[in-house]
């Protein structure tokens, strides 16, 4: 789960790094408030989870009033590759000398975390892993003691930084790190730290990931993942609970297990079609989560077609089948055509009890895809 | 033969008396796997389908013998139960939980590098020697015994693949789900070398997915150590950079890594032909055979 940038700073200000000042305004009348606050130059920043926001338009520098009701009006409620910006961050803009890059994060295949530093920040910085990796320092942390200061200290004189902010950016990052653990971030990154003419540190933005599978011990977490959403449709998969992934195509999918629901997606696409989304709606669904499952993809109006690929193993081919006829009496017409594929757990039970004036069923995976593509191709014609 | 597990396994299962755990302690037993004991905080004396349970994992290993374990514990207290696992010095401890935070897991793995224990998973479907024994939640009735060994990330996605060679005559000589997190025990290259040291596992399909280098390393792995073919599939070949795709380990991230692209390319650079369906993996190993 990403955290906004205003709300990864305001954790970071809290624990004492030094971050611009700034407000948070969703109208341009807001805005302008919160220039006259802070002075010039401010940044007006889309408050988005979108990579690469400044090259896309999302972020801009005002020098006076009139640029900044210009640039507010123009982000605010602009759409950044698909995402409505309904909100900016005004802030103070920093002089800066420097810009270095910082970060922590979980290095999967050593199992540990790992702190990095480079001194060229501001710029792409996975640009910089490719083209130039020994321009980041590297430092593992070795997670049943936790970080040692001298570390933070080793990674940043290795990478370079000048002598006299070295200790002030190691410090920096030590309460990164700090902030890694307590949060169950699964990464922290800073990029651009900025060196002032006057040799202050400052953490210009601010990349906050949490993991997913520790909100049940983060409650003020979740309650910023539940801000943190930006689309009614992922909006509802929270609520329901599935893990549901919107993408841009026309056949609807849902299936059970993460790989399972991959591979439909891969043959949708395989077999000339184009995914909509991924939906995975667990094991040992019952009726009830069915319903919901099929409410979520006909409420997405990109979707064409529908393919629902069971492969029960907890789940049972008898309460999916149960699930779908409820689900479909309800319509006087059915919204869009699904097919149906049960195999697994109780699969046979499962396929008498479909009703087939509703549904279309197949036997196999790929016969499946192949015809929800098929009628997902005769809506479009 | 098989790896890792066969008829001998005795197995504790942790968290017997839960919904899930209960459930499938039931169906393994059903299946013909050994559970000697359950072992549930606060539950020691009682009984589970006629299996003893005690309050420790230690007090069932002394009781009953136990050599493996399958742990069945919401995520919240999950990583504490594996950590039991792993202080018993237990053969294997399967860990079918999903969901616990990656955190908890990279102390896990920590204590792992410092025990003899095999950990499988955590979020994994367990493991199969058909005919022999299950620890796990795979279905048994699609599985047949065979000599094709089988490794995979995705539980469902397993299922599909063992069906398309069952339904061909092609059984399996043992199964096994690695699990969909970031960090795991037992990897790709751990199973895929007890198969190409098991003399009855004549072929092997791996099934992959997107997120970290896992299959790229095994490719390498095969492409230099084994003699037994391969056959491969990787799913998310359409999924977006930046999105987790279900699996808390099956995120491409942003500077490209993880993709199916580079896992496909080094899969086939060491010879192993990847299906474009899983109807086609069941090809390749027909024809290896």
């Amino acid at each position: 789960m990403k955290l906004h940038e205003h709300q990864a700073k305001s954790i970071f200000a809290d624990a004492g790094i030094p971050v611009p000042d700034s407000r948070l305004a969703t109208t341009v009348d807001e805005a302008l408030d919160a220039v006259d606050e802070i002075g010039y130059p401010a940044a007006i920043k889309a408050q988005v989870h979108v990579g690469g926001r400044g090259k896309a338009g999302g972020i801009k520098i005002a020098t006076d009033r009139d640029e900044a009701e210009q640039y507010a009006e123009e982000i605010l409620g602009m759409d950044l590759k698909g995402y409505t910006v309904d909100q900016v961050l005004v802030e103070a803009g920093v002089d800066f000398v420097d810009e270095l890059y910082v970060g922590v994060t979980m290095d999967r295949g050593e199992g540990k975390p790992v702190l990095m530093v480079s001194t060229e920040g501001g710029v792409d910085i996975e640009e910089v892993a490719e083209e130039n990796p020994d321009a980041i320092a590297r430092e593992h942390v070795d997670p049943a003691f936790g970080l040692h200061p001298y570390q933070a200290r080793k990674v940043v004189y290795e990478a370079g930084v000048d002598a006299d902010v070295a200790l002030d950016v190691a410090s920096i990052l030590s309460t990164l790190y700090d902030l890694y653990e307590e949060n169950d971030a699964s990464e922290i990154e800073v990029n651009p730290v900025m060196i002032t003419d006057d040799r202050d540190v400052v953490a210009a933005d601010a990349v906050m990931n949490i993991d997913e599978d520790a909100l049940f011990r983060q409650p003020d977490l979740a309650e910023m993942a539940e801000e943190s959403y930006e689309d009614d449709l992922e909006r509802k998969a929270g609520e329901y609970g599935f893990d549901y992934v919107r993408l841009s195509g026309n056949v609807g999918i849902i299936g059970n297990g993460a790989g399972l629901v991959m591979t439909t997606l891969d043959l949708v696409d395989y077999y000339g079609g184009a995914p909509a989304n991924f939906l995975d709606i667990g094991g040992g669904a019952k009726a009830e989560r069915v319903t919901q499952a099929l409410d979520m993809v006909f409420s997405d109006e990109n979707v064409d077609a529908v393919v629902f690929n069971i492969f029960g193993g907890i789940t049972r081919g008898d309460e999916v089948a149960k699930g779908i006829n409820e689900a479909l009496e309800q319509f006087d017409e059915i919204p869009k055509k699904v097919v149906v594929r049960l195999a697994g757990t109780n699969a046979e039970e499962g396929m008498e009890i479909l009703n087939t004036d509703l549904v279309e069923v197949e036997k196999t995976l790929e016969d499946a895809v192949q015809r929800a593509v098929q009628n997902a191709e005769e809506v479009t014609q | 033969m098989s790896i890792f597990v066969d008829d001998d396994t005795r197995v504790v299962v942790q968290g017997i008396t839960g919904g899930e755990g209960k459930f499938h302690a039931g169906q393994m037993i059903e299946y013909g796997t050994n559970v000697v004991a359950g072992a549930v905080p606060g539950k020691g004396g009682q009984e589970v389908d006629g299996v003893p349970v005690y309050d420790t994992v230690d007090e069932a290993v002394e009781a009953e013998n136990a050599d493996a374990s399958v742990i069945f514990v919401p995520p919240a207290f999950a990583a504490d139960a594996i950590f039991e696992s792993l202080d018993t010095d237990l053969d294997l401890a399967v860990a079918i939980t999903e969901g616990i935070p990656t955190q908890d897991m990279a102390k896990v793995n920590k204590r792992l590098s410092e025990t003899d224990t095999r950990l499988l998973g955590p979020n994994c479907p367990g493991i199969i020697t058909p005919g022999e024994s299950k620890l796990g939640i795979l279905p048994g009735n699609i599985f047949s015994e065979g000599n094709v060994g089988l490794v995979s990330r995705s539980g469902t996605l397993t299922y599909q693949v063992v069906d398309n060679l069952t339904e061909r005559g092609l059984g399996q000589s043992t199964a096994i789900g690695i699990g969909g997190d970031p960090i795991i025990g037992t990897s790709f290259i751990d199973a895929l070398e007890a198969f190409e040291a098991d003399p009855d596992t004549d072929a092997v399909v791996m099934c992959g997915e997107i997120g970290g280098e896992d299959e790229e390393q095994a490719a390498r792995f095969i492409g230099e150590h084994m003699d037994t073919p391969v056959a491969g599939f990787i799913a998310g070949r359409t999924a977006p950079p930046g999105k987790r795709m279900g699996h808390a380990g099956a995120i491409v991230s942003g500077s490209g890594t993880g993709t199916a692209q580079s896992k496909i390319d080094a899969l086939n650079e060491a010879g192993v032909p990847v299906g474009d369906t899983p109807e086609e993996v069941a090809d390749h190993v027909e024809e290896f055979l």
